[in-house]
C-alpha cells in the first residue's frame, strides 16, 4: 500500500504545497497537494521533477576526503587540491573536520574558522548552524548566501517599515489590488505557479505595470512595460514619486498621520523631474507619466521588487525609493497595498531570521543589542559575553579566505550554497577557497565548490528530512519527512551535533528537528520574527502560521501594518534617497551593460537542476541574449559563440538574438560553472548597507569568438564544461581570416 | 561628519550649489559647508518654474536637498578676497574660507526696449516681467490673475514655456521674437513650424522676425515695424548672461562666463566655479545638466572620494515638456536647410559627403523626426511630438555608438511592445 506524505517543494521561496507518495522503497513520486493556499496544487518543472535527485546514483552517498598535502604556498595549495577526493568513512571525515577546525583555531584564533550558510536551509538547520558558529566555534565569521538574494530588500525594510518580512500581505491579496508595479522581477520563469495571482489581478481589472530591461515573459503580461538600463531602478522610483508630488497624486492625509521624513524624500524626487529620469533611464517622459497617473490614481496599491534593482551596489537605496513611492500615495499600511520583495531562496526568508547572517542572532535579533545577547545566551546556556559580535559578510568573508594575517579565514564549513557558481567575481572566490587550510563543504550533490573541498559530507535532502521554512509571504510551512535517506547519507542537525561533540561541546545540540523548533522558539520570542506561538501541530493543521505569532493563541499575522509600522513610533519612515550610477558603467573599452538573471527550468547554481535530465533537456546550457542590432554590429548569427569580457574575466557562450532586450545590454542566466559561467564577469561592488555584490550591472565588451576553434570546442567539451581559456578569443584579424570574410568582424 | 575645521564657502545657492552640497556631503566630504544665497529662500528646482506659474507645482514643494550644509539665504556676497580668503555679505560681514566654490548663476538679459525700467530706473516697470526666480514666478503669477492678454518678448525655450504656461491659465498670449524661427538655437525650420502650430493650438501666436522696440506709456509693445500689442503683462525671456561681477571684481579671469578649468579651478587658488556663471574650454552652457554634472565633478574632488575626477565637457539635450508641447533635440541639428525637399535619405551636403539626414514627418500626428548623422554616428536629432525613441536616441548620441544600421530606422520608431 502506497502512503502518501504532504510536504512542500525543495526549491524556491514559494514552497508550493506537494504531496509524496513512496510506492516503493527508496523512491517517490510527486503528486499535487490542492488544497494548500499558495500553489493550489500548482507546480513548474522544477517541483515535478524534484525526486529525481533522491535516487542515490544522482547525489552523494558517503563522505570524501582528499588526503593533506604539504602546502608552502597558493600555488602548492592549489597543486594540492588536483589529489582525488576518495570515500572515507563519517568517523573518519568528521575526525578530520573537528581536527582541522581545531587546529586552526588553536593557532589563529577562533574567527579563522568561517561558517557560509544557505537560504535553502529549514529554520532549524539555520538556527543550528548560527549557534554551532557562536557557540561550538566562537566565531564572529558566519554569513550565507542569502546575503546575495534580499539583503537589500531586508535592509530597506526595516528602515522603513522597522521589520523585514518579504511580503507583508500573503500571495492571495494580489489579486485584490488595484494596480501593481513589479520591479525586476520575472515570476512567469523564477516561480511560475505565482503567476497565476498576476493574471488574476489583471482579470479583476487591476493594472500591472513591470519594470524590467528585458521584455520577459512577465513583462509581456503587463499592461505597460517599463524597460530601463540596467542600474536605472532608482532613478525610475525618484522620478514617478515626482509626478506623485507634481500632479497632485500624494495622500496628504496618510503622509502626515502614518509617516515621517516626507520633506526630505520630496527634496530628493524634486531633483528627478521626468526629462532628467528619462535621461538617466532610457524610459520616456510620456511613460513615465502613465506609470504614475496608473499608480497613482488607483485606489489601492503595490510594489514588488525582485532582484533586479536589489542587486545593487545601491540595492538598499532603490528598495527605499521605491517603498517612498508607496508611502507618499498611502498604498502602505492598508488592506491590499503594501511594499513587498519577492524573496528568491526556498527558505531566504527563515534563513535570514534565525542567526546565520553575521549581525544577527535568532528573531532577527541584533547581535550588537545587549539585550538580545543576554536573552539569546539565556537559551542557550552561555554566559553572554562569551558570544562573538558581528562578522564579515558574505562577499567580504569569501574573499578573506586564506589571507594571511590576522583577518584571514583558514577554515570554512560551507553548508547548502555553491559560491563557486553562484559568487561575484566567481573565478576570484574559486580561488580563495582553494587557498583554505580546510574546506568542508556538506551538499546533496558534489557541486563545484565541493569539488574544491578536502572534505565533503554527503547530506540528508528535502524528502528526506522534517523541518520548517517561512515563505515569501512569512509564512512558516513544515516539509515533513516521506522517506529515509540513503545509507551513507546524514541530516545536517546530526552533521552539527557530531561536529559540536568532537569540539568539546557535548550538549545543545539535538539533531531532532521538533526538538530544535521548540528551541527556536524561545530564542526567537520577544525578537522582530518571534515563532514563540508557532508548533509543528499549528503549521499541519492551519496550513502554515505567519510570524509575528507571539503566543500559541496568537492566530499569526498575515498582514502586517494595517494599524501600525513596526517602528517606535509606529510611523512609516522615508528615505532620502538620490540615484547614483552603477559602480561601473560601460565605457570605450567595455562599451555594454551585462545583466544577469534566471531561466525557467534551473535553480539558482544549477547544482540541484543540472543533474536532472528534463530540465537539462529544456535549458541544457548558458547563452548570451542580444538584440538583433547588436547581433548585426557584431556579425554573428544565432547560436554563434561569442566572448563575453569584463574586467574580472571572460565568459564563453553561444548568441541568443532576441529583441526583447535593449540594444546596449546583454544578459546571461548566472546557473552554470565552467566558460560560460556569468558570475565570471558579476562585479562584487557592494551595497554600503546590506553588502549585496552588484550582480546587475557591469560593463563588458561581446566578441564574436573564433568559429573553427569554438566549433571544436563544442564539439569535444560542450559549453558547460568547458574551461574558460583566455586566449579562446580570437582577435578580430584572426577571427575575419578563419571566416574567409574581409570586412572584419565588430567588437561590441 | 564635519569635522568644522575646513571650510567650504559657496556663492550662491541655485541649482548648481545645491547639487554640489548635497554630493558633497554624500561621498563623504567632511568640511563645513556653508551656502550664501542672494534670494531670500533655501535651494530649489529653477527648471520647474513655468510649472510652478501653472499652478502644478507649489513652490515649498520644489525645494532641493542640500545635505546638512548651512543656509545663508538673502546673504549676497558683495566682496571676495582671494588672497584672504573672505567674503564679505551685503550686511557688511566677513566670513573666512578655505576653499570657495562659485555657483552664483545668471540673470535674465533685459533686451534694449525703450520704457522697460521705472522712471526711476529702480528696476523694471509694473507689469513687467522676467522670470528667472521664485520671486519673479510669484510677480508674474500674481499679474496673470488679472491679466486677459499677454506678450512675451523672445521665442527661446523660456519664450515658450511661459507663454505655454500662460495660455494654460486663460491668458492670450503673443510671442515676439528677433529670430526667423522659434528656438533656432535648438530646433531646425521644419521643428519649429511644428511647435508654432502646437503652440496656435493652445491659443499662442508667433511674430517671428520681429523686434520689440518699446513700451509705450499705456503698456503696449511696440514693434520695430511700428505695430503695437496692446497687452496686460510683458514677460522678458530674451536669454541669461553669467553673473560675473564678484569674480570679476576680485580679478578672476573672467570672459563671457568665470574662466573655468577641467578641475573646475578658477584662476585663483582654492577657488572654483560651477554652472551657470562658467565658462569652460570656451563654452558657456546655462542649463541644469551641464550644470549638475560640473558639481558633480567638483564634490568627487573636493570630497576625496575621487581626487581626480575631471569634466571635460556636457552633450547637452534640450528637452521640452510645456503641456502637450514636447520635444528633444540635441547636437547638430541645423545642417541642411537649403536642400530640405524630399529625398529622406540623401547626402546632405557636398562639402561634407559624410553628413546624412534622415527625416521623418507625420503630418496627422503632428510629429517630426530628424537625425544627422557622420558616417555612421549621430552628431543630432529632434523628435517633436512622438518621443518614443527618445531614451535610445539620447543614448545612442550621449555615447556616440557605432550605428551600423542604415538608415537606423530603430531610431525614430520604438522596436519593443512598450
Amino acid at each position: 500500500m502506497t502512503t502518501t506524505t504532504d510536504t512542500h517543494c525543495p526549491y524556491c521561496s514559494l514552497q508550493c504545497g506537494m504531496r509524496l507518495s513512496a510506492p516503493t522503497a527508496g523512491s517517490v513520486d510527486v503528486l499535487e497537494r490542492p488544497d494548500f493556499p499558495v500553489n493550489r496544487g500548482a507546480l513548474c518543472g522544477k517541483g515535478q521533477n524534484a525526486a529525481a535527485l533522491l535516487a542515490p546514483a544522482a547525489r552523494l552517498t558517503t563522505p570524501l576526503i582528499r588526503d593533506r598535502r604539504d602546502r608552502r604556498d597558493g600555488r602548492d595549495m592549489r597543486d594540492g587540491r588536483r589529489g582525488e577526493l576518495r570515500a572515507a568513512s563519517w568517523d573518519e571525515a568528521l575526525e578530520r573536520v573537528a581536527d582541522g577546525f581545531a587546529a586552526i583555531r588553536a593557532e589563529h584564533g577562533a574567527d579563522a574558522v568561517g561558517v557560509f550558510g544557505g537560504g535553502g536551509l529549514t529554520n532549524e538547520k539555520a538556527y543550528q548552524l548560527g549557534k554551532f558558529a557562536r557557540v561550538a566555534l566562537g566565531t564572529a565569521n558566519i554569513d550565507y548566501n542569502g546575503r546575495f538574494c534580499m539583503s537589500s530588500a531586508a535592509a530597506a525594510n526595516r528602515i522603513a517599515f522597522g521589520i523585514d518580512r518579504g511580503l507583508p500581505f500573503p500571495l492571495e491579496d494580489i489579486p485584490r489590488t488595484d494596480c501593481l508595479i513589479l520591479v525586476g522581477g520575472n515570476p512567469a520563469e523564477t516561480m511560475p505557479p505565482a503567476l497565476r495571482y498576476f493574471r488574476e489581478l489583471r482579470e479583476n481589472g487591476g493594472t500591472l505595470i513591470v519594470v524590467d530591461p528585458r521584455r520577459t515573459r512577465t513583462a509581456e503580461q503587463a499592461d505597460l512595460h517599463l524597460q530601463p538600463l540596467p542600474g536605472g531602478d532608482l532613478a525610475l522610483a525618484l522620478g514617478l514619486l515626482h509626478l506623485l508630488i507634481a500632479d497632485g497624486m500624494v495622500d496628504v492625509d496618510f503622509v502626515a498621520e502614518r509617516t515621517t521624513g516626507f520633506e526630505q524624500a520630496r527634496a530628493a524626487a524634486m531633483a528627478h523631474w521626468p526629462e532628467r529620469v528619462e535621461r538617466l533611464t532610457g524610459v520616456p517622459a510620456a511613460q513615465l507619466r502613465e506609470a504614475a497617473r496608473l499608480f497613482g490614481r488607483a485606489r489601492t496599491g503595490m510594489v514588488l521588487t525582485a532582484r533586479g534593482p536589489e542587486q545593487q551596489s545601491k540595492g538598499t537605496d532603490t528598495v527605499g525609493a521605491w517603498i517612498n513611492l508607496c508611502l507618499a500615495s498611502g498604498k502602505a499600511g492598508r488592506l491590499h497595498s503594501g511594499y513587498g520583495c519577492l524573496t528568491g531562496q526556498g527558505n531566504g526568508q527563515g534563513g535570514r531570521e534565525h542567526g546565520q547572517k553575521a549581525d544577527q542572532l535568532p528573531g532577527y535579533r541584533s547581535i550588537e543589542d545587549p539585550a538580545a545577547r543576554a536573552h539569546v545566551a539565556g537559551v542557550w546556556g552561555v554566559d553572554p559575553d562569551a558570544l562573538p559580535h558581528s562578522g564579515r559578510s558574505a562577499y567580504e568573508l569569501l574573499d578573506s579566505l586564506g589571507r594571511p594575517g590576522p583577518d584571514g579565514v583558514r577554515g570554512l564549513l560551507l553548508m547548502g550554497s555553491n559560491p563557486v557558481v553562484s559568487a561575484p567575481r566567481a573565478a576570484h572566490i574559486a580561488g580563495r577557497l582553494g587557498s583554505l587550510d580546510l574546506l568542508v563543504v556538506s551538499d546533496l550533490v558534489l557541486s563545484e565548490t565541493a569539488q574544491l573541498a578536502d572534505v565533503v559530507l554527503p547530506s540528508a535532502q528535502w524528502a528526506e528530512e522534517t523541518g520548517t521554512l517561512t515563505n515569501l509571504e512569512g509564512r512558516v510551512i513544515l516539509r515533513q519527512r516521506a522517506l529515509d535517506a540513503p545509507a551513507g547519507v546524514r541530516g545536517d542537525l546530526w552533521l552539527l551535533r557530531e561536529l559540536a561533540e568532537r569540539l568539546g561541546v557535548k550538549r545543545g545540540f539535538d539533531d531532532d528537528p521538533e526538538t530544535v523548533f521548540e528551541e527556536l522558539r524561545r530564542a526567537s520570542a520577544g525578537g522582530q520574527a518571534d515563532y514563540a506561538g508557532i508548533s509543528y501541530a499549528r503549521i499541519r493543521a492551519e496550513d502554515g502560521v505567519f510570524w509575528p505569532c507571539p503566543t500559541e493563541d496568537h492566530p499569526g499575522t498575515p498582514r502586517l501594518f494595517l494599524d501600525a509600522f513596526a517602528t517606535p513610533d509606529g510611523r512609516a519612515r522615508f528615505t532620502p534617497v538620490t540615484h547614483r550610477p552603477a559602480a561601473e558603467e560601460p565605457d570605450a573599452e567595455y562599451p555594454l551593460y551585462l545583466t544577469t538573471g534566471r531561466v525557467l527550468a534551473q535553480y539558482q547554481s544549477g547544482a540541484q537542476t543540472r543533474r536532472v535530465g528534463a530540465l537539462n533537456a529544456a535549458a541544457p546550457g548558458p547563452f548570451v541574449e542580444l538584440h538583433p542590432l547588436l547581433a548585426r554590429r557584431l556579425q554573428v548569427a544565432e547560436g554563434d559563440p561569442l566572448t563575453v569580457t569584463s574586467r574580472r574575466g571572460r565568459a564563453m557562450a553561444p548568441a541568443r538574438i532576441t529583441d526583447t532586450i535593449r540594444p546596449d545590454t546583454v544578459f546571461m542566466p548566472f546557473h552554470w560553472p565552467g566558460a560560460g559561467r556569468a558570475n565570471t564577469l558579476t562585479n562584487p561592488a557592494l551595497d554600503p548597507t546590506s553588502k549585496m555584490p552588484e550582480f546587475k550591472v557591469c560593463a563588458v565588451r561581446v566578441e564574436a569568438a573564433g568559429r573553427v576553434e569554438a566549433a571544436g570546442w563544442v564539439e569535444t567539451a560542450g559549453w558547460v564544461e568547458a574551461a574558460a581559456p583566455v586566449e579562446a578569443a580570437v582577435p578580430v584579424e584572426a577571427a575575419a581570416r578563419t571566416a574567409g570574410d574581409t570586412t572584419g568582424r565588430g567588437r561590441v | 561628519m564635519t569635522t568644522g575645521g575646513r571650510h567650504i564657502a559657496v556663492v550662491g545657492a541655485g541649482m548648481a550649489a545645491a547639487r554640489f552640497a548635497e554630493r558633497y556631503r554624500a561621498l563623504g566630504g567632511t568640511a563645513r559647508v556653508t551656502l550664501y544665497g542672494a534670494e531670500p529662500r533655501a535651494p530649489y528646482n529653477r527648471v520647474l518654474l513655468a510649472d510652478v506659474l501653472t499652478g502644478r507645482y507649489d513652490a515649498e514643494a520644489i525645494a532641493l536637498q542640500v545635505g546638512d550644509a548651512e543656509l545663508r539665504p538673502g546673504s549676497e556676497a558683495v566682496g571676495l578676497d582671494v588672497g584672504a580668503r573672505t567674503l564679505t555679505l551685503a550686511d557688511g560681514s566677513i566670513e573666512a574660507w578655505d576653499e570657495l566654490v562659485l555657483a552664483t548663476g545668471a540673470n535674465p538679459v533685459l533686451p534694449p526696449i525703450r520704457g522697460l525700467r521705472r522712471p526711476d530706473g529702480g528696476g523694471l516697470r509694473d507689469r513687467v516681467h522676467a522670470l528667472r526666480t521664485l520671486a519673479d514666478c510669484a510677480r508674474l503669477a500674481e499679474d496673470a490673475t488679472q491679466a486677459k492678454r499677454a506678450v512675451v518678448v523672445g521665442g527661446g525655450v523660456l519664450g515658450v514655456s511661459v507663454a505655454r504656461a500662460l495660455a494654460a491659465l486663460g491668458v492670450s498670449v503673443e510671442i515676439v521674437h528677433q529670430g526667423p524661427h522659434l528656438i533656432e538655437r535648438q530646433l531646425d525650420a521644419q521643428a519649429s513650424a511644428a511647435l508654432r502650430g502646437g503652440l496656435r493650438a493652445l491659443g499662442v501666436e508667433v511674430y517671428l522676425g520681429n523686434r520689440a522696440r518699446a513700451l509705450t506709456a499705456t503698456g503696449a509693445v511696440e514693434l520695430a515695424n511700428g505695430y503695437r500689442l496692446d497687452t496686460d503683462l510683458t514677460v522678458l525671456a530674451c536669454g541669461v548672461r553669467p553673473r560675473t561681477a564678484l569674480a570679476h571684481a576680485a580679478g578672476l579671469a573672467v570672459d563671457v562666463g568665470v574662466v573655468i578649468d577641467d578641475t573646475l579651478a578658477t584662476s585663483a587658488a582654492q577657488v572654483y566655479a560651477i554652472g551657470d556663471c562658467t565658462q569652460h574650454r570656451g563654452t558657456v552652457h546655462g542649463l541644469s545638466g551641464p550644470a549638475w554634472d560640473q558639481a558633480d565633478v567638483l564634490a568627487a574632488r573636493l570630497s576625496g572620494a575621487d581626487p581626480d575626477a575631471r569634466y571635460t565637457g556636457s552633450r547637452p539635450l534640450a528637452r521640452l515638456s510645456a503641456g502637450p508641447l514636447e520635444y528633444a533635440a540635441f547636437g547638430e541639428v541645423d545642417v541642411d536647410e537649403d536642400h530640405a525637399e524630399d529625398a529622406p535619405y540623401r547626402n546632405a551636403a557636398a562639402a561634407d559627403p559624410e553628413l546624412h539626414v534622415l527625416r521623418l514627418t507625420d503630418a496627422t500626428r503632428g510629429s517630426y523626426k530628424k537625425l544627422v548623422m557622420r558616417g555612421d554616428r549621430l552628431v543630432g536629432a529632434i523628435l517633436f511630438g512622438d518621443l518614443a525613441t527618445v531614451g535610445d536616441l539620447t543614448r545612442a548620441y550621449e555615447r556616440d555608438d557605432l550605428l551600423s544600421d542604415r538608415p537606423p530606422l530603430h531610431l525614430l520608431t520604438s522596436y519593443g511592445a512598450s
